[in-house]
């Protein structure tokens, strides 16, 4: 994990001391909504349908039992009980009074957390891959990247006003799982020639005009990566389109004059910024890495696992993931209950998962962007004691990846942006498919559901994705099939005229049913759908 | 009917303008007719209101029902969590917003 040091700590400190006098100004009408709304914004505190809502950073998803408990305190005291888990794998809070955000930045800055850049329009909170540092198929730990990305980005000068907000995600394996070819900048880190450097993919997104980020640099080395990054970033500040914010995202600019002449421009500017000497040294990369060094790992212990138990062997089957080192897995909690709120969890649940990483995980907790949380360093040893914990607290679920493990973005429930509720639709999917058996009888089925054409929820890139829209005041729910934000990264296509509330529940199961009547030996929903298209589906929706 | 609602400065509560005070709960709320925009900019100003604006909304023996859905909503509190909301006691309270 990474700590803060001096500098860092009183940058942050410094933070919340400014934006605890802004509150006060605010409070005692010094500062109209109008002159107030930028400065929150910069501190991640929205105006959301019932109240303020504040959303905090988690640095590339990664947290300590610490942190975690610091997150499940300020539920319990500022807000409600519970806090949210997002798909950039960060935590709101729905409930938040603007007399408590000073005492609440505090807390979170006592912790080494804090909410800047969560949102406006500048570099957001870097992601990266749950499984980060513990992964078998990684090249190398994404995280000392990614740290370096958020030291770059971080109150950067020139990125503070962007033409709109930027997104980035860094992977190191080819498994994507982190969905990074639909961030603004996805990097892949790649091996070549025994030299570790990123592979540069440059806008993507979702959002009203999804797109999937083409490749415009096939390698680049640590030695020049913030320069070629700031290059990137330049061209788009220069050209972006701030006349028209729907069409200001960099994927925008990438599209209307290319990939290739988009590259081009930024090699010309690559070729100023390597000049100013902004790229730090490697003993830099070095030291931050220091942080993320392997926790003390034992060896030789066993890879039996005693599964007698059938709900835990059910389990065992779905939410471990292959660890680097024998005799250890990565676990992923699943935050999605049937009927339950996905991405929600309470303030006791978020205590006992803090407990339980630092009992069975080394003290490190992940946010997944499919809003769930990881232990990524478990004993195999240690599994079945860790099951019946979660199993106790209702985080046993093990539908990880299966159609019930919705993401689902808070919808009209929560946001003011929303035209359309997406967790009452999850809720009815998934009590319609509760049947473990039938679950796992249709295998790995991304269902990702968004309330509004923002996309927060993720629909484009869903096996099976859901579009809450508006239709004359009452909620209409779109279908679209065929999507994927892993590296089979594809973007799903409409159905056709949307549903109610109830009848897309129904379609939903009408897809599944096509899919199990056509699919052929070994293939998953999407890959189905590959195949045959669009035409049966359509057939069984609308005849 | 027109309403006028808005949030709470200090704690973000959804409020309704119930005539010449603010009120957590749509049945207070009063129909504001054409004076919502200069009731509107008098009351922020005061700062007893943050981001107000005027809905439309239809009178029913149970008091004014915002028309559209996002602010029904916002009167009631997530349809998810009933027991956070306005009517935490009601089981059916969500069929209102629906």
């Amino acid at each position: 994990m990474y700590k803060y040091d001096q500098y860092d700590q009183s940058i942050v400190d410094a933070r919340v001391a400014e934006f605890r006098d802004q509150c006060a100004r605010r409070l005692k009408g010094e500062l109209t909504e109008d002159q107030f709304k930028p400065l929150r914004l910069m501190n991640g505190l929205y105006l959301q349908l019932h109240a303020y809502m504040l959303r905090v950073a988690i640095p590339y998803g990664t947290l300590d039992s610490r942190q975690m408990r610091m997150l499940g305190h300020i539920a319990r005291k500022y807000d409600r009980g519970y806090g949210h888990f997002t798909t950039r794998q960060n935590l709101q809070y729905n409930w938040i009074k603007l007399e408590d955000c000073g005492d609440i930045l505090a807390d979170l800055a006592s912790v080494e957390m804090h909410a800047i850049q969560t949102s406006g329009n500048c570099i957001r909170n870097i992601s990266s891959d749950q499984f980060a540092g513990a992964a078998a198929d990684e090249v190398t730990d994404p995280r000392p990247w990614a740290e370096l990305l958020r030291q770059w980005s971080s109150f950067h000068p020139e990125f503070s006003y962007l033409p709109r907000k930027f997104k980035i995600a860094v992977i190191a394996s080819d498994e994507d799982r982190a969905a990074m070819r639909l961030h603004d900048i996805g990097m892949q880190l790649i091996e070549r020639d025994g030299v570790v450097g990123a592979k540069i993919f440059v806008g993507g997104g979702m959002g009203r005009t999804p797109m999937i980020a083409p490749e415009i640099k096939d390698f680049v080395p640590y030695e020049d990566l913030l320069s070629y990054l700031e290059a990137c970033l330049r061209v788009y500040n220069r050209h972006g389109r701030r006349d028209n914010m729907y069409k200001a995202r960099i994927k925008i600019l990438v599209h209307e004059i290319g990939a290739e002449e988009y590259a081009r421009q930024v090699e010309e500017e690559f070729a100023h910024v390597k000049t100013l000497g902004i790229d730090p040294p490697r003993a830099e990369l070095d030291r931050i890495a220091a942080y993320f060094a392997d926790p003390a790992f034992e060896t030789g212990v066993s890879d039996d696992i005693d599964c007698s138990d059938p709900d835990f062997a059910l389990w065992l089957d779905g939410n471990v993931h292959a660890h680097k080192r024998p005799g250890y897995v990565s676990v992923t909690i699943s935050l999605k209950p049937i009927g339950g709120i996905p991405g929600d969890a309470s303030a006791d649940q978020i205590d006992l998962m803090a407990d339980l990483a630092e009992r069975y995980s080394f003290d490190e907790l992940r946010v997944t962007h499919s809003q769930n949380i990881v232990l990524p360093h478990v004993k195999k040893a240690d599994l079945y004691a860790l099951w019946q914990h979660l199993h106790a607290a209702g985080l046993g679920e093990s539908n990880l990846d299966l159609i019930s493990d919705i993401i689902a973005c808070p919808g009209l429930d929560y946001c003011s942006l929303a035209n359309a509720r997406s967790i009452p639709v999850a809720q009815k999917i998934a009590s319609r498919f509760a049947d473990m058996n039938r679950q796992r009888e249709l295998g790995e089925l991304k269902l990702k559901i968004s309330g509004c054409i923002n996309a927060c929820g993720h629909h484009h890139a869903g096996h099976i994705g859901i579009l809450g829209v508006d239709r004359k005041g009452t909620e209409n729910y779109q279908l679209l099939l065929g999507g994927s934000g892993a590296e089979d990264v594809s973007l799903a296509k409409i159905t056709g005229p949307g549903f109610d509330e109830d009848g897309i529940v129904d379609a939903v199961e009408k897809v599944t049913d096509v899919y199990l009547a056509n699919r052929a030996e070994g293939e998953r929903f999407v890959d189905t759908y590959r195949r045959v298209g669009m035409d049966p589906f359509k057939e069984a929706l609308y005849g | 009917m027109k309403l006028l609602t808005g949030n709470d400065l200090k704690t973000g509560d959804v409020i309704w303008w119930a005539g010449g005070e603010w009120s957590r709960h749509v049945e207070d709320a009063v129909d504001v007719t054409d004076k919502g925009e200069s009731l509107a900019a008098t009351e922020e100003a005061a700062r007893r209101v943050n981001a107000p604006y005027v809905i439309d909304a239809v009178a029913t023996d149970n008091g004014p029902r915002p028309a559209h859905i996002k602010d029904r909503v916002r009167a009631l509190g997530p349809t998810v969590r009933l027991d956070l909301s306005l009517k935490p006691a009601d089981p059916h309270a969500g069929n209102w917003v629906i």
